[in-house]
């Protein structure tokens, strides 16, 4: 080692840490995919129906909608916030959405989904101007818009349901058709995740919500203007939510006043199991996607192992409290390696 | 930024300013409180002339027993500036596993001891991750949150369980003999008073507010940071595990369900009560206040026919403004020092243009 | 050297800043030419860090004239400045641990395509060859987490280069720098004054200005002391020229008998902070210990008082031994501990002034287990009082308190736990000269009772002045310790730098 030339010998040392970072960080995605074929694997042992074409087209199905979510909460857990209204966002859309055909039942696709787009929009609008202009913290924002938005749903709804007979069989089969034997809305989720994950990569205001999850302080001293990136991050998961409500009618069928209830446990475990840190900066949309379809797999196994359905709950919130803890482990693991490597230079 | 040693610190006013911001300013929040108390009264009374008279004052209390208990011991943990969403399922897990020891033969005191026991389980590893681990506790407790509920849903998934001796059951629904008090807001005011002491009055209530106004310092000055946030969060789940069993033993049955949606309005009273969510601030006194504002303000809105759905709308409300509100001086002093800067700007300006 | 600019890159003339009464910069002047290294010297509180907050943009003068490429300039904000092409390396960057290296270097500046989309390919080309240009090895792609300090210095001046700035301000860089760090960051220096920038270069170790300037800049209280072309100087004179000053009569230093040992630290470490310390302080005695910023006092100071454990080694109060990692042991064991920084961990900031001063003794105050507002109230007056500590009223926050008696009030709140050992870290930074006298004379007077004081100071005259023996540390290790007889303002600057031998 110490026959190397000055230059080299600084580099040196980082290699095995940089190495060390790399593989957790490519080690999550990998992690998902390995976890996935083996959940797989071992259900379609116990039963091979677990890969029948229906029952993987299922699967596809609802964690697209989980998946969808999981791209705009993905944005806002990255700037260091949380978004706890999604899953009534979801809920008061997906009504409207009803509610609109039911009125109107000849309305055009696009307009539908205009709708359902403007009703996100408007719910981020409001949590992101009260998060940044009113600077109190997300999580109390969105608690309360959560009940807020929902109890303005549940006055709307009362005790009133739409069912798929009152909508267009046009909208019916977003929900239900297939490609190649590919559902639609997985094709409509993996389109959604290819284009998040480009534009996260490649836009200066995509990478400024990195920037600010990663040093608020920092982001501030660099220029970024924080409080309208933060705004953004809020409106665009609103403006998501908004879209997969009228989504997720079109997969059910059906909605009353308590569509998407819960959801949002369900994506925040998605997201931080894909790998996205609970305290911002890093993360990727791909990996909350893999969450989302890692979680939808393991419940549907589940079921076809005979385990009750009912525990899949449970299992959203021990992977959600078992993905913190775990990257915190090793985030623990490597300060040690930090500081033996300062010590080298003293 | 580097600091060459010696240097006399810049001392923004603005950062100073915390103790002087919000309305606090003018008038005591509990002040508000009480107005707002007096508003919901005003507003039950107009709606129904039975809204205070005893039987209903009982129904009012009783309907709020549980949440305020709970309450009290997130008080303290919002104090020093952590937060607990875990409650809720406590309470629901606790009560599915009392249930599910008496329906195994347990006898129902053992079955009640072990549920509080359970409680204090789940609070100590909510304590654990957050203080051991330090995860924050806003992420913990959302997943315990989820996990909780969870595991009492994979338990107890579609049926109830009833069937408790009516002699107890019935204590969940009736008043202490002669007066129209219930067991549970007479233990919730005995806990009150407690730690209303033990927060204003003693070196432990110094020191959680200590932590919750300068952790850094407050560890500086030998307070054990870790080890008093560690037991507030048992603390929190064994009261947690203490409401599921009055809670049960109210509807007479455990639920998976039971208190779905309570962190809302437990999160709602606190910081209502004017505990900073910041940490550092606020009083057991206000907290109470609140409990009783939300236990009136749901009897009345409920007496005023709106269903329970809508009310929440009314609940959520209040909590975005309760944090909002003590925000507001120190929004209308940012807003005042953002046009004063673009004043000065436009001076220097005009002065360079001259100058040119 | 060549000197073929006629006209200054930069030149800052007669700038003052004040924070309340304290004058930070009373007349800062500095002249920056092109192809150019200008060292910057001067004691902590010279005013050296306030002059390059200013060329940064983070503090506005109060007065005095900034002049860059012949036009008047102000900043309001560190954007102006960088735009103005200015750039400041700190001891200590501050990058974004999730973003990687080339997107450290263009965060907000990323070089766009086709559809303001980021031309990822082009911003990793050019980091590698701003990186080849400064003849170092540094993966644009690596995440910027884990990066030695070194190495995100390079980031930083990567950055400098890409902006095309053409003055280059480096405070203290090789502060946390190791030998083979500092070869190479002078390497870089040294191409980028050949490339026609100026480079101001702020250091503490002298031997490194006479090896890289041109020119030296001494400072000394906030004023500009002489500006000279290198060879005219010697270390030796430019000591003299940033210590030169009479001593003062702020030391109300009272010769004490020390009586036994009360702090023994044997053989402490703490992986990567400091190693092998071992020193004592007895009954009676001002022990200081100096040292350059990051030489690990601080660190030292911690781990005694158990904020921070220790790897190996052993604490000893009295002979008994401490436990490692516990504040309440060391309190028990009679340990107080004034810290550096006041605002942090000094004060509860929102806390009354009666509670600061209670808030370690609550166990002395209480009644059967109950706080009684008297009581507490007329213990925090009778420090207050003993310390003359000036406050409207006990009931208002700490924060009303000027900086001066805020110490005070963190002194009284140790003071009245009757320590037998008081650590004191910093213990006059930022207070105005008057209470300055005051803690002297308080310190004084604690040692004559017995009790025994560790001191932290950078300020030579502080440690020359109070201390009964002075250890120093030199990258967390102590280089040299001195009896009081022995200490000259020479000889500890010598040791603190690291240059104990050519010292003789």
């Amino acid at each position: 080692m110490t026959v190397v030339a000055g230059e080299q010998k600084i580099v040196r040392p980082h290699v095995s840490s940089r190495a060390f970072a790399e593989v957790m960080f490519r080690f999550r995605e990998l992690g998902i995919v390995l976890a996935l074929v083996l959940v797989v694997g071992a259900t379609t042992i116990d039963n091979h129906l677990f890969l029948s074409a229906t029952n993987v087209q299922q699967v596809l199905s609802a964690a697209s909608i989980i998946a969808l979510l999981a791209i705009g909460e993905t944005i806002v857990i990255i700037t260091r916030n949380v978004d706890l209204s999604i899953g009534s966002v979801l809920g008061i859309s997906a009504y409207a959405t009803g509610q609109l055909y039911v009125h109107h039942p000849h309305v055009p696709l696009g307009l539908v989904f205009l709708l359902a787009l403007g009703i996100g929009v408007g719910c981020g609008i409001v949590n992101g101007l009260i998060v940044t202009v009113a600077r109190v913290p997300s999580l109390v924002v969105t608690l309360g818009t959560l009940y807020i938005i929902r109890g303005i749903d549940g006055a709307w709804a009362g005790g009133n349901q739409v069912n798929a007979s009152m909508l267009p069989d046009s909208f019916n089969k977003i929900g239900y058709g297939t490609i190649a034997g590919v559902p639609y809305l997985g094709i409509i989720a993996i389109v959604a995740v290819a284009i998040a994950t480009y534009a996260m990569r490649s836009f200066r205001t995509a990478r400024d919500f990195y920037a600010i999850g990663s040093d608020p302080d920092a982001a501030r001293v660099a220029g970024i203007p924080v409080g309208s990136r933060v705004f953004l991050a809020f409106v665009l998961s609103g403006a998501i939510a908004g879209v997969a409500g009228a989504v997720w009618l079109s997969y059910y069928g059906s909605v009353d006043a308590i569509a998407g209830d819960g959801y949002e446990f369900q994506v925040i475990a998605a997201v931080v199991v894909g790998g996205v840190a609970i305290f911002g900066g890093s993360g990727s949309v791909l990996g909350a996607a893999l969450g989302a379809l890692l979680l939808g797999t393991i419940n549907s196994a589940l079921v076809v192992v005979n385990v009750s359905s009912f525990w899949s709950q449970a299992l959203a919130g021990g992977l959600l409290v078992g993905a913190i803890a775990f990257d915190r482990l090793i985030a623990v693991r490597v300060a040690p390696a930090l500081r033996t490597r300062r010590r080298a230079r003293v | 930024m580097s600091d060459l040693g010696f240097q006399p610190h810049d001392e923004p006013p603005a950062t100073e300013a915390p103790g002087r911001s919000g309305i606090g300013l003018f008038v005591r929040w509990e002040v508000l409180l009480l107005v707002l108390l007096g508003g919901t009264i005003a507003y039950g009374a107009a709606v129904s002339p039975y809204f205070l008279n005893s039987t209903n004052l009982f129904y009012i209390s009783l309907n709020v027993g549980e949440v305020a208990i709970i309450a009290l011991a997130l008080t303290l943990i919002v104090v020093t500036g952590e937060i607990d969403l875990s409650v809720a399922s406590i309470l629901g897990l606790s009560g599915v596993f009392m249930a599910e020891l008496f329906t195994h033969g347990w006898p129902i005191w053992p079955a009640m001891i072990m549920a509080v026991v359970l409680g204090a389980f789940l609070g100590a590893i909510n304590g654990f991750l957050v203080t051991r681990m330090g995860l924050p506790s806003l992420a913990v407790t959302i997943g315990t949150l989820t996990l909780y509920r969870g595991i009492a849903q994979g338990i107890l998934p579609t049926d109830t369980i009833g069937g408790f001796p009516t002699g107890l059951a019935s204590i969940g629904v009736v008043p202490i003999p002669h007066t129209h008090i219930p067991y549970s807001i007479a233990f919730f005011l005995a806990l009150a008073v407690v730690f209303g002491i033990v927060l204003h009055a003693t070196p432990l209530g110094r020191a959680i507010f200590a932590i919750g106004a300068g952790q850094e310092a407050a560890f500086f000055a030998g307070i054990r940071v870790k080890r008093i946030k560690f037991w507030l969060f048992v603390l929190s789940g064994t009261l947690s595990g203490f409401a599921g069993v009055l809670w049960t033993l109210r509807f007479a049955s455990a639920r998976y369900d039971a208190g779905v949606g309570m962190e809302l309005l437990v999160v709602t009273m606190v910081l209502l009560g004017g505990i900073s969510i910041f940490g550092g601030r606020g009083t057991i006194a206000g907290v109470i206040v609140a409990v009783a504002i939300l236990g009136s303000l749901q009897t009345a809105l409920t007496a005023d026919l709106i269903p329970a759905q809508d009310q929440n709308i009314v609940v959520g409300v209040l909590l975005v403004a309760s944090v909002i509100i003590p925000n507001g001086g120190e929004l209308y002093r940012r807003a005042r020092a953002r046009l004063r800067s673009a004043e000065a700007r436009r001076h220097a300006a005009a002065a360079k243009a001259e100058g040119q | 050297m060549t000197t073929t600019h006629p006209e200054p890159l930069l030149s800052l003339e007669h700038a003052q800043k004040s924070f309340g009464a304290v004058h930070a910069l009373e007349d800062g002047d500095i002249e920056l030419f092109g192809g150019e290294v200008h060292g910057l010297v001067g004691e902590n509180g010279a005013g050296k860090s306030t002059l390059v907050k200013i060329l940064a943009g983070v503090h506005r003068p109060d007065g005095g004239r900034l002049v860059l490429n012949g036009e008047d300039a102000i900043f309001d904000n560190a954007k102006q400045s960088q735009a103005a092409g200015i750039a400041i390396i700190f001891q200590e960057p501050t990058l974004f641990p999730d973003l990687s290296v080339a997107e450290n270097i263009f965060v907000g500046m990323q070089p766009l395509k086709h559809l303001r989309r980021i031309d990822g390919r082009r911003m990793r080309r050019e980091a590698a060859a701003v990186f080849e240009q400064l003849g170092v090895r540094l993966d644009p792609d690596r995440l910027a987490r884990g990066l030695s300090i070194a190495d995100q210095q390079l980031v930083e001046i990567a950055k400098a280069l890409t902006t095309n700035a053409r003055v280059i301000v480096m405070d203290e860089p090789t502060a946390a720098l190791a030998g083979t760090e500092v070869d190479r960051l002078f390497g870089i220096v040294e191409s980028l004054r050949s490339r026609g920038n100026a480079v101001l270069f702020v250091s503490h170790r002298l031997e490194e200005i006479f090896e890289i300037s041109q020119r030296v800049t001494v400072m000394r209280d906030g004023r500009h002391v002489l500006t000279k072309p290198i060879d005219e100087l010697t270390i030796q004179s430019v000591i003299r020229a940033m210590v030169g000053r009479d001593m003062d009569a702020l030391f109300p230093k009272v010769t004490t008998e020390p009586g036994p040992v009360v702090l023994e630290v044997n053989r402490l470490t703490r992986e990567g902070v400091f190693t092998d310390v071992s020193f004592n302080v007895r009954s009676g005695e001002i022990v200081a210990l100096a040292g350059l910023v990051g030489a690990g006092r601080t660190e030292v100071a911690r781990a005694i008082f158990g904020i921070d454990r220790w790897d190996a080694g052993a604490v000893e109060i009295s002979g008994r031994r401490l436990p490692p990692g516990s504040p309440t042991a060391a309190m028990r064991a009679g340990i107080g501990l004034v810290p550096e920084d006041r605002r942090q961990q000094g004060l509860v900031m929102d806390f009354s002034i009666e509670r600061n001063i209670a808030l370690a003794s609550l166990d002395n105050i209480r009644r059967a287990g109950l706080i009684p507002r008297g009581a507490e109230r007329s213990f925090a007056k009778d420090w207050a009082l003993r310390l003359q500590l000036k406050y409207g009223k006990l009931t208002n926050p700490v924060w009303t308190l000027s900086g001066g008696n805020q110490q005070k009030a963190v002194l009284a709140k140790w003071l009245a736990r009757k320590p037998t050992l008081l650590i004191v870290d910093e213990p006059t930074r930022g207070i105005d000269v008057g209470t300055k006298a005051e803690v002297h004379r308080l310190l004084s007077e604690l040692a004559t009772q017995g009790v025994a004081v560790l001191m932290i100071s950078s300020e030579l005259p502080e440690v020359l002045g109070m201390a009964d023996r002075i250890v120093v540390l030199f990258e967390g290790r102590v280089m040299r310790e001195f009896p009081r007889a022995e200490a000259t303002e020479d000889a500890l600057m010598h040791a603190a730098t690291g240059m104990v031998e050519e010292a003789a």
